[in-house]
């Protein structure tokens, strides 16, 4: 091992494959081989053993759960630092019981690279595939494949070729190509780090030779500047007047004195300073991965959840509905109509799924399209957000396109959207209360004079062109409502009202979007309906009567 | 950028979205050289502000200089600073110390349970009045519902399995086996009311890394890691004087301690081998099961 005088680079690399294909064997056999232990530990490790009467374990090293050696499963993720003579690895090794899957895709989901295990004796298994399916949907490009107990196979070449074969065409068809197929036996330790005499037909690289190939991913400097907004402070202690605002930049280059625009209102502004603590004199530029924080010459209201951008460069999609790959963790399935939290870049809305297009079961990757997206399926579905967000396409930029969703208190599962969409549907619901009434509809009109009736508008600024039809139709002695169908969020409780008062023989007037039509008046179809992009009091007055 | 520039802007980030996401926030600080990371980290994240309280659980057997430097930083750097102290054990004489109980057990009593009790704001605590220079009580004592703690995933097993927010139960227990999903950057920050969560910007950071931090921002640190002039010790790690010893060593300055862990003594020798609570059987995740930092 080389002392380095400055600090180099540094790579997380993810450990994944199927339980007890050996990952936990791997990677501790691979930090004891390299030297990264502390004087004691693998002899605490043997002694540990051997009191409690088990045989000694490369995979103690890292189960350090109680729980973990009880079971001798890995529950969670765990970071092991170690380094070649290249560079220094933080190692995480994931689990590969489907129970721990989210585990397995926390640990992933900060890795630059990955390898995969699997195991010569058992071959490809459920989580050899959904593992590998999960890294390509992380975005991890970077994989090696190691076949692991080849010592339990008698180092046999046909085995090897024969699992290289069957996995490497399953990898083509999720479009990825690994960097190295290596044969080894963890516990013996052979193909690790150095050369080993059990598989004379093997000519390829060591492990630690393929960690050392991958290469670091570049920073996102070519692409257009995507600064998300974390906070905005105003720190007053000490006379600071300084109004900052602070994120991470995500790619692009911003400088000093540039001109900047702001998502998804499309303010302009320009920078005045790049802030920083404890740099003398301050930064003239920033780039990406950089947490920063700007201060601007004009008073601009911006927002945690915006996001900056350069003028002249490609925009990033505004909008409110996108159709997007998800994979979810859930513990309830992931349904139509709810109302969830979405997380994307420093943005936090509320989102309801509108439309779920199809699931795929992450491990056969077989399709179908039911109503919900199960735990570990990857479902195609369409998101409407509360208010316009400004993200970018998964084509167009590898991370300002993912997001998280978030059920009540949780993660419940991170996708990528693929395209914005823009006619928002909305999916069938039901009625969430009922009428109790005895009284004849027939006896109500009758009291009122006229007929009750549905009327929807859905021209432009419908809801306050309803507001103005319904005070003009009640001037002229109607007995009439007014509500606003034009939020998804809203729509079935509102809907339900609507259905309460149409039964109390009222005309309800309501603004709501074309999309929206279908599902209202399936739900409402028992009363009479007038559909328009506007209407005027006489025509509705003469409609009812 | 280099490796202690992701590092740092990583922690930023971390401490950014704690921030913003818990009105209740406050950050334990241990004196030691991890939280004055901390600290600094913090002063990063907000331009030169630190713009929640500091919490230090005072077990009564740190080392005296400690509690020196700790009122003097805090004073000098303007922070609002809560102490925390289980006085019921220290007064019946409930410690390991005294012959009591054994070491995990002390733990426990004078970390864990004042940690416990200093939270959620239930046992008494004292905060430092900038005015007159000393500690008083506390005449606000409301619970945190985010603290920023300084562990690393590479002192002990279970730190190397902890989330970045990772959720603390109603008795601020911690359920290792179903710990919330990390995708990316994406954190768990929805909460239940009743628990509360706790952030560690630390976790990336090796002890190398945090030494060659120091060296590079230039950040004052308590004078007991480094050898005196004359003599052949230092401390590797703070704590309770009963429990942490000292290690023979020659460096006497922060690039002779980077030096030291490189390529020296340390650098094949855990940190924590001077704390001997860690070895007691169970020993730190018992404890951190329970709520320990």
């Amino acid at each position: 091992m080389i002392p380095s005088e400055t600090p180099i680079e540094r790579m997380n690399v993810v450990i994944v494959g199927h339980v007890d294909h050996g990952k936990s064997t791997f990677t501790g056999r691979l930090l004891a081989d390299s030297g990264a232990l502390p004087d004691g530990k693998l002899e605490a490790v043997r002694e540990w053993c051997a009191t409690h009467s088990r045989p000694f374990e490369y995979a103690f090293l890292l189960d350090a759960l109680k729980e973990e050696q009880a079971q001798g499963v890995t529950i969670d993720s765990a970071r092991c630092f170690f380094k070649s003579e290249k560079r220094h690895y933080v190692i995480i090794d994931a689990p590969g019981h489907i129970e721990f899957l989210k585990n397995m895709i926390s640990g992933a989901a900060r890795a630059e690279a990955a390898i995969l295990l699997i195991s010569a004796q058992e071959g490809i298994k459920e989580n050899s595939r959904r593992h590998g399916y999960m890294l390509s949907l992380l975005g991890i490009k970077q994989v090696a494949v190691l076949i692991n107990k080849m010592d339990l196979v008698d180092y046999s070449q046909s085995v090897f070729e024969s699992i290289k074969t069957e996995y490497g065409h399953f990898l083509s068809t999720i479009g990825v190509k690994p960097s190295a197929w290596v044969p080894i036996s963890a516990r013996q330790g052979d193909h690790l780090i150095g050369p080993s005499s059990t598989m004379p037909w093997y000519t390829g690289l060591t492990v630690l030779s393929v960690m050392d190939a991958f290469h670091k991913e570049k920073p996102l400097a070519h692409l257009p500047v995507r600064f998300p907004v974390q906070d905005v402070y105003k720190f007053t202690q000490n006379q600071d007047d300084r109004r900052i605002i602070a994120g991470t930049m995500v790619s692009g280059v911003l400088k000093a004195g540039e001109d900047i625009v702001v998502y998804p209102s499309k303010k302009r502004s320009t920078i005045h300073r790049i802030e920083a603590f404890n740099v003398t004199p301050l930064p003239p530029m920033v780039g990406p991965d950089e947490a920063t924080g700007i201060t601007i010459t004009t008073q601009l209201f911006i927002k945690p959840g915006d996001v900056i951008g350069k003028p002249g460069d490609p925009e990033p999609v505004v909008g409110s509905c996108f159709r997007a790959n998800v994979f979810w963790l859930g513990k309830h399935p992931l349904v139509m109509g709810k109302r969830y939290k979405l997380k994307t870049g420093t943005a936090k809305v509320p989102m309801v799924v509108t439309a779920i297009h199809s699931v795929l079961n992450s491990s056969a990757l077989t399709s179908s399209t039911p109503s919900e997206v199960q735990r570990h399926e990857v479902g195609e579905i369409v998101i409407e957000t509360a208010k316009p967000i400004a993200i970018d396409l998964v084509a167009d930029h590898p991370t300002t396109s993912r997001f998280v969703i978030v059920d009540e208190y949780d993660i419940a599962g991170g996708g990528l959207f693929i395209a914005n969409e823009d006619h928002p549907t909305i999916p069938a619901f039901e009625l969430e209360v009922d009428t109790h009434s005895s009284v004849d509809l027939g006896k109500r009109q009758a009291r009122w004079g006229h007929r009750a009736g549905l009327v929807l508008l859905t021209g432009r600024q419908a809801s306050s062109h309803a507001q103005e039809l319904e005070s003009e139709l009640f001037d002229k002695g109607l007995s009439t409502m007014c509500l606003d169908a034009s939020s998804p969020f809203s729509l079935p409780a509102v809907t339900s009202v609507a259905h309460g008062l149409l039964s109390a023989g009222l005309v309800v007037v309501m603004g709501t979007k074309p999309e929206y039509v279908a599902a209202i008046t399936h739900v409402l179809q028992p009363f009479d309906c007038f559909v328009s992009e506007e209407s005027t009091a006489t025509a509705i007055a003469h409609w009812v009567t | 950028m280099d490796q202690l520039d992701r590092l740092e802007s990583q922690s930023v980030a971390v401490f950014r979205e704690a921030y913003r996401e818990f009105k209740q926030l406050g950050m334990l600080w241990s004196i030691g050289k991890d939280s004055t990371v901390l600290l600094w980290l913090a002063r990063k994240a907000f331009f030169g502000h630190v713009p929640f309280p500091l919490i230090h659980i005072d077990t009564a057997y740190k080392i005296p200089a400690m509690i020196e430097y700790r009122n003097r930083m805090a004073l000098e750097w303007g922070l609002t600073l809560i102490v925390g102290q289980n006085q019921t054990a220290l007064a019946t004489k409930q410690t390991f110390p005294d012959g009591a109980i054994d070491r995990i057990a002390c733990c426990k009593a004078l970390k864990t349970n004042a940690l416990n009790g200093t939270l959620d704001g239930t046992w008494p605590r004292w905060i430092l009045s900038h005015q007159e220079g000393q500690l008083v009580p506390d005449p606000h004592p409301t619970p945190f519902t985010g603290v920023i703690v300084g562990a690393r995933a590479d002192e002990e097993g279970s730190r190397s399995k902890e989330r970045t927010f990772s959720p603390r139960g109603q008795h601020n227990d911690w359920d290792i086996a179903d710990q919330p999903p990390e995708f990316w950057n994406h954190y768990k920050t929805d909460f239940k009311p009743g628990t509360h969560v706790r952030i560690h910007p630390l976790l990336d950071w090796t002890e190398l890394n945090i030494w060659e931090y120091i060296q590079r921002e230039s950040i004052p640190i308590i004078d007991l890691y480094f050898t005196p002039p004359n003599g052949t010790q230092r401390y590797r790690s703070l704590g309770c004087y009963p429990c942490t010893q000292a290690v023979e060593s020659t460096a006497q300055t922060v690039d002779e301690i980077v030096t030291e862990l490189r390529t020296g003594k340390f650098a094949t020798i855990a940190e924590r081998s001077g704390r001997a609570q860690d070895k007691e059987d169970g020993g730190l995740e018992t404890l951190r099961r329970e709520g320990y930092m």
